[in-house]
């Protein structure tokens, strides 16, 4: 079973959701990025989405696109970001890593070199953005060789014939895309999204998280409330801007234990 | 003539390992929709008869080949010919493609386009087909650019439009089309996106070469008429690629007709201050909803380009011509900045005809080439664009303030 697999299963049993708070890597700046993450884990993170920078993230908001330019302008790279995991890994051996970026990257390293080196660093799932199941077969074949998770989006777009194809390809979680548009976006429609999410879940058969929009405890619960796992990112990143650097992996644990503190009040809810 | 087969894309939108559709989920069910849309479109005999009303009566189509008779005598070789698109309404190619589009919107019932600009020519003509057809619009336009076509600029807000400057990245057409896409998955229900080149994600490099393509079917047409053959060689343009595919793709099968592509070397392209990636041979990457010749990093990072010509200044190209280099069927090249000043300069001067400094790099291309070619050889070149627009930028390079 998977690092991923046994996170659900185990958070299940206990009738708790999943916390997925996503931050990118190199956002300030490299050496901060594992203490960053130690402090998600501390706070109460299940699982952590680390995003991979790039120069053209055309499904981001500002907040994201700054993260990702201060970390480009730090010299961050794909091979960086590996080696981030690496040593987030060698003090962690429970909490799952997703890398979250664009195919660029990916394509530049090579799609086989990738999958072999993500495994070897200690990555648990990949999630890149403009990469439709259909057009990377190859490459969800050799990340399922390699023991990976492909983790896929679906949107409020999406009809229920494509929840089954996309279904069909991933594995983890399906990241449900909550609003039409950008991360940190503000338009959340709870009722629509409480209406999709069983309906979404019945379909994919794999536990379902949501992202884009969900700024704080509040949001976070009542997504909780018919979701498998929230996805942070927009708002830690703001968090991180906000902070003098050796203040904020102490604000993003606050933070992150706020909303965990939220969304265990809904512990038992029904799923 | 030959009966050399060619019917790319796939249906997928795949020209061989090029092309496709590398979108966030969000998109995908909109894609699917326009593809629908258009296949249906394409199809329908009302729809072409309308598209072919417009571009008679609205855009002034047929545009002339022109016999560049003082240059080519001045050259002392090959004649060089010139598609007059420039004659265009709006004063560029870019009209044909939007008029298209945007009788589709209308079709699929969007009451709202939006487009990214570089040069602002795609700007202006979508700008004009919205007040033509009743369209709020928006046009994406890095700050960078705003200040290099501040008329074009003023034109897009007398037609209506709203310009939304770009600041992220390198402020330029690449930017401008990343915040398109951002504003189209937030408004994609209402909003028709008006991509201006061969480039983004199926089916866009198809539909927009389709649309241009009325360039090369008049060139098929008009040169046996006129100059009683067709050419020896059509030199087009190349940033995204879109003038370039219109005339390009009717001659695929004309095998013996050379298709040559001109890209911006810029600075030279031994400086990395270009923006030819087919010429410096860039690496295959993904940028924009499609895999392209992209110049990039080592880390797969998008580069800044360099050109003169803030229509040529991009990153990627079209995946068609991707393909097409591969293959073999067309060859691409690549002028310098100064290569296409002299060669504006010279047409000013020598046909009274302000070219585009985009379209002044194929003719550029064209007078290198043409004092080595025998007299009855016929170069025929896409002047895709007029360029009072450059007035500015020209002048400035000649210590010329407005």
């Amino acid at each position: 079973m998977s690092r991923i697999q046994s996170v659900f299963q185990n958070l299940q049993a206990a009738g708790r959701k999943a916390l997925i708070p996503f931050i990118t890597a190199g956002d300030p700046d490299g050496e901060l990025t594992v203490p960053l993450m130690r402090a998600l884990v501390a706070g109460g993170a299940d699982i952590i989405e680390l995003g991979v920078p790039f120069s053209d993230p055309m499904a981001d908001g500002p907040t994201i696109q700054r993260a990702s330019e201060r970390a480009l302008a730090g010299g961050m790279s794909l091979g960086k970001v590996l080696g981030i995991v690496r040593a987030f890994r060698a003090g962690d051996d429970a909490t799952p890593v997703v890398l979250m970026g664009y195919a660029n990257p990916v394509e530049a390293m090579g799609q086989g070199a990738f999958a072999a080196a993500a495994r070897d660093a200690g990555v648990d799932g990949v999630l890149v953005v403009d990469y439709p199941p259909e057009e990377c077969t190859a490459f969800t074949a050799g990340l399922r060789a390699a023991g990976l998770d492909q983790i896929f989006l679906l949107a409020p777009t999406s009809t229920e014939q494509r929840f089954r194809d996309v279904a069909r390809c991933g594995g983890g979680y399906i990241y449900y895309v909550s609003l039409k548009g950008v991360t940190g976006a503000a338009n959340i429609d709870f009722d629509e999204l409480g209406r999709r999410i069983p309906r979404v879940r019945a379909a994919v058969g794999i536990p379902v998280g949501v992202g884009f929009g969900i700024r704080d405890a509040a949001s976070a619960k009542r997504i909780g409330a018919f979701a498998d796992a929230v996805v942070i990112g927009s708002r830690i990143i703001e968090e991180i801007e906000a902070s003098p650097r050796e203040r904020s992996a102490a604000n993003v644990e606050t933070f992150v234990r706020g909303i965990r503190a939220a969304l265990d009040e809904t512990a038992g809810a029904k799923p | 003539m030959t009966d050399m087969q060619y019917s790319l894309p796939d249906a997928q939108g795949h020209f061989g390992p090029y092309g496709g559709v590398f979108v966030a989920e969000t998109l995908m069910p909109a894609l699917a929709e326009l593809r629908a849309a258009y296949e249906a479109s394409r199809a329908d005999p009302a729809f072409i008869a309308e598209f072919e009303h417009e571009l008679k009566h609205y855009v002034g189509r047929p545009s002339p080949i022109y016999y560049a008779r003082r240059l080519s005598e001045k050259l002392g070789g090959a004649r060089i010919l010139l598609k007059r698109e420039d004659l265009d309404h709006t004063g560029a190619h870019k009209v044909n493609n939007c008029i298209g589009q945007a009788l589709l919107a209308r079709r699929m019932g969007k009451p709202r386009v939006i487009a990214e600009t570089g040069a602002g020519q795609h700007g202006v003509a979508t700008a004009t087909v919205a007040a033509r057809y009743g369209f709020e619009c928006v046009v994406y336009m890095g700050s960078e650019d705003i200040e290099r076509q501040a008329a074009n600029v003023y034109r897009m807000k007398l037609l209506g439009a709203a310009v939304a400057p770009v600041e992220s990245g390198s402020r330029t057409l690449k930017d401008a089309l990343n915040e398109a896409m951002r504003d189209w998955v937030t408004n994609v229900s209402n909003t028709f996106y008006i991509i201006g080149t061969v480039a983004g994600p199926h089916p866009y490099p198809a539909m927009v070469r389709d649309f241009q393509t009325v360039i090369g079917k008049e060139c098929l047409a008009q040169m046996p008429e006129a100059f009683g053959r067709q050419p020896d060689a059509i030199i087009a343009c190349v940033g995204g690629g879109s003038n370039a595919m219109g005339i390009f793709h009717p001659y695929i099968p004309h095998e013996g007709v050379r298709l040559i592509g001109v890209e911006a070397a810029g600075e030279g392209i031994a400086t990395g201050r270009h923006a030819a990636p087919l010429t410096a041979n860039a690496r295959a990457g993904v940028l924009h909803g499609n895999r392209t010749y992209l110049m990039q990093d080592e880390n797969g990072q998008v580069i800044e380009t360099h050109s003169i010509s803030a229509g040529l200044d991009y990153p990627g190209v079209g995946p068609e011509h991707a393909w097409l280099k591969d293959s073999g069927r067309a060859e691409y090249v690549a002028v310098t900045d100064d290569e296409a000043l002299e060669a504006f300069h010279t047409l000013c001067r020598l046909e009274g005809i302000i070219p585009a400094l985009e379209s002044s790099h194929a003719a550029a291309y064209a007078m290198k080439i043409a004092p080595a070619l025998g007299k009855d050889k016929l170069l025929l070149v896409n002047l895709s664009g007029r360029g009072d627009k450059d007035i500015h930028t020209v002048g400035e390079r000649s210590g010329i303030r407005f």
